[in-house]
């Protein structure tokens, strides 16, 4: 058809892609090598953590006091022993469950929370935003480490404990991103024209500004997941997370780093578990970030 | 005559918040019938774009003083709470916007965007509210329409992307429409396009449209009376053919003559309007078009003009409208 029709538009009419959001997400993600690599890994590492029972060789609570610290590649032991002659390979199988749950755990947690106070403050502005964002900026003056530390400390050692000071240090970063896209949404003209077309302030907030603000926000959170590992191991380091036995990488490069000088590929294992994990949802969420932005 | 649809009184509008409150709409008035289309005329900052959001009270109510009465169908939109503001917006008044890529919400299809206005507003589903929804795509000549629904904004045209905010301000079967120069973000060939769908549909509908443009082609185009505005007043009104002929006052003058109309003459210099409009955080006592008016007299810096009709419907807000005619 090359008639140019008069009122209508002279555009092809054929729109080859009439999927949803997220398949197209889905879609631009696929082609992103590095993104599905990290994608891969991170799910291999879910499944590992899941499945930790069925897969490991050797029990990782049982040592042998005997076999003490042997080198990588030892026969019975294909990644050493530990300090407590404890296979190595089953404590890192086993402490991918705990390094995951402190990791996702507490950013689901201040997801929740702080979208939903920043989306609140960035949505009703005026002293109610004030009054919020000011409060957080003061949890901002603190390091996250030493927050993270400080409130696992007055709380007491423990998971749980550990779970929660951790979200705390969370919810403020979170509720500062999605207060600055609610304030820069709240101001587009589409929610003016839903206002104009009779929209309620809670049918805007909940289809038009969470719409377009969750992405974002979500992204930012996939991003905290690895500092949050990090800083779970770090508590448990410092023996105010998780506690021995229980296997967990972070606590687990506690205990051995006095064999650093004699069996310094073992006792760096749990380090590198966590670089890679903690790497991966990085360039994971790199990966989602330039999938997701495709309008403007 | 029965009572006109839209009835503005003495509308004034001042921002407040700043060091001085910025007076952006001193004294509008206008009616508008059922079926008549309504032009605004106006450059930049002449209010004419504040006074069609304060229709439908979408000034941020804490920043904005709003003085003086609308009606619009026999409602006292001054007085609306909010439930009934929200029944309002949309059912008896709905607006198209200027860019309607910014306008459409992103994450949305159009379709998904329609049938949620239409399912608020009439209490229907969400399935009934896409059957409307194709209806209108069908109305406003979309091609393809049933495809178009499931498209996101920005894989339309800017053009498709204007008809589709049409579709969505005519969902809930408004008696008026406000448009916000609706042209202004699409190029010329595409502008008369939807220029002709916007009078072929208020024809067919029996709508009232307001148009806020600054292009007075457009208003010609489309408008049968039209409204100049300055400085938050409106100058001079009349039906499109008496203000073309016979424009009395001085800026509408001035902005007739510096169109390029017809073939102007090469190395001929456009007419221009000289100066720029008043701040209007502190007006000039008097005319505010006086320090650019070429035949303006001392008593005009001084007296602030009242209306004056010069024939039957056309008003002038000047005070030589008698003596100008003759120039």
């Amino acid at each position: 058809m090359a008639l140019l029709r008069f009122g209508a538009d002279a555009m092809p009419s054929a729109i080859e892609s009439s999927e949803g959001y997220w398949a197209s997400v889905w879609r631009r993600l696929r082609r992103d090598k590095v993104a599905m690599i990290a994608g891969a890994v991170v799910l291999a590492l879910i499944l590992m953590a899941v499945f930790a029972p069925y897969i490991v060789p050797a029990d990782p609570f049982s040592g042998r006091m005997l076999r003490r610290l042997r080198p990588i590649g030892t026969e019975g032991y294909p990644l050493g022993s530990d300090e407590l002659g404890r296979d190595m390979l089953s404590r890192l199988i086993y402490g991918a469950r705990m390094s995951l749950l402190m990791g996702v755990t507490p950013v689901i947690i201040a997801f929740g929370l702080g979208s939903t106070l920043g989306i609140v403050a960035g949505y009703l502005g005026g002293w109610f935003n004030t009054i919020a964002m000011r409060t957080i900026d003061i949890f901002y003056a603190f390091p996250s480490v030493l927050l993270a530390v400080a409130l696992s400390g007055a709380l007491g050692a423990g998971l749980t404990n550990a779970l929660v000071s951790l979200s705390v240090v969370f919810i403020p970063p979170i509720a500062r991103v999605a207060e600055s896209v609610t304030t820069q949404v709240r101001n587009r003209d589409y929610v003016e024209a839903a206002r104009a077309s009779g929209a309620p302030g809670f049918t805007i907030v909940r289809v038009h500004v969470l719409g377009n603000v969750l992405g974002p926000i979500f992204v930012y959170a996939t991003s905290l997941i690895s500092v949050s590992m990090i800083l779970a191991s770090g508590l448990s380091f410092l023996g105010l997370g998780v506690r021995p036995p229980e296997p967990e990488w972070g606590l687990m490069l506690n205990t051995l780093r006095t064999a650093i000088y004699t069996q310094p590929w073992v006792a760096a294992l749990p380090g590198a578990m966590i670089f890679i994990t903690s790497i991966s949802f990085n360039l994971l969420s790199d990966g989602l970030r330039s999938a997701m932005d495709v309008k403007q | 005559m029965s009572e006109p649809l839209v009835q503005v009184r003495g509308l004034t509008v001042s921002f407040m918040g700043g060091p001085s409150p910025i007076r952006a709409v001193n004294g509008v008035d206008l009616e508008l019938r059922a079926g008549e289309t309504y032009a605004l005329l106006g450059e930049s900052g002449s209010g004419k774009s504040v006074t069609l959001r304060a229709l439908m009270r979408l000034n941020p109510e804490k920043k904005t003083r709003v003085e003086g009465s609308i009606r619009v169908d026999g409602q006292d939109v001054m007085a609306l709470n909010r439930k009934q503001l929200q029944q309002f917006r949309g059912k008896t008044l709905s607006m198209v916007f200027q860019e309607p890529a910014l306008a459409l919400d992103p994450v949305y299809t159009l379709g998904q965007q329609i049938a949620e206005a239409v399912a608020i507003h009439e209490g229907v589903s969400h399935a009934e509210g896409r059957k409307r929804a194709l209806e209108l795509f069908e109305r406003v000549r979309i091609p393809s329409p049933e495809r178009r629904l499931d498209a996101y904004p920005h894989e339309m045209s800017g053009g498709m992307r204007q008809r589709a905010m049409i579709a969505l301000a005519l969902s809930c079967r408004p008696q008026v429409l406000l448009a916000d120069e609706p042209t202004t973000a699409l190029d010329a060939t595409v502008q008369i396009q939807i220029l002709l769908l916007l009078r072929e549909l208020q024809r067919e509908l029996g709508l009232a449209v307001i148009f806020v443009t600054h292009d007075i082609g457009v208003a010609v185009e489309v408008a049968d009376r039209i409204a100049v505005m300055y400085a938050g007043r409106i100058v001079e009104t009349g039906a499109v053919r008496d203000i073309i002929r016979n424009p009395s006052h001085p800026y509408t003058i001035g902005l007739l003559r510096s169109r390029a109309h017809g073939a102007l003459q090469k190395g001929a210099r456009l007419e221009t309007i000289p100066g720029s409009p008043p701040d209007l955080a502190n007006l000039p006592a008097g005319c505010p078009f006086a320090p650019r008016c070429r035949y303006a007299i001392d008593q005009c810096q001084t007296v602030t003009p009242e209306p004056v009709a010069v024939r039957d419907g056309q008003i002038v807000r000047c005070l030589r409208v008698g003596e100008l005619e003759a120039v």
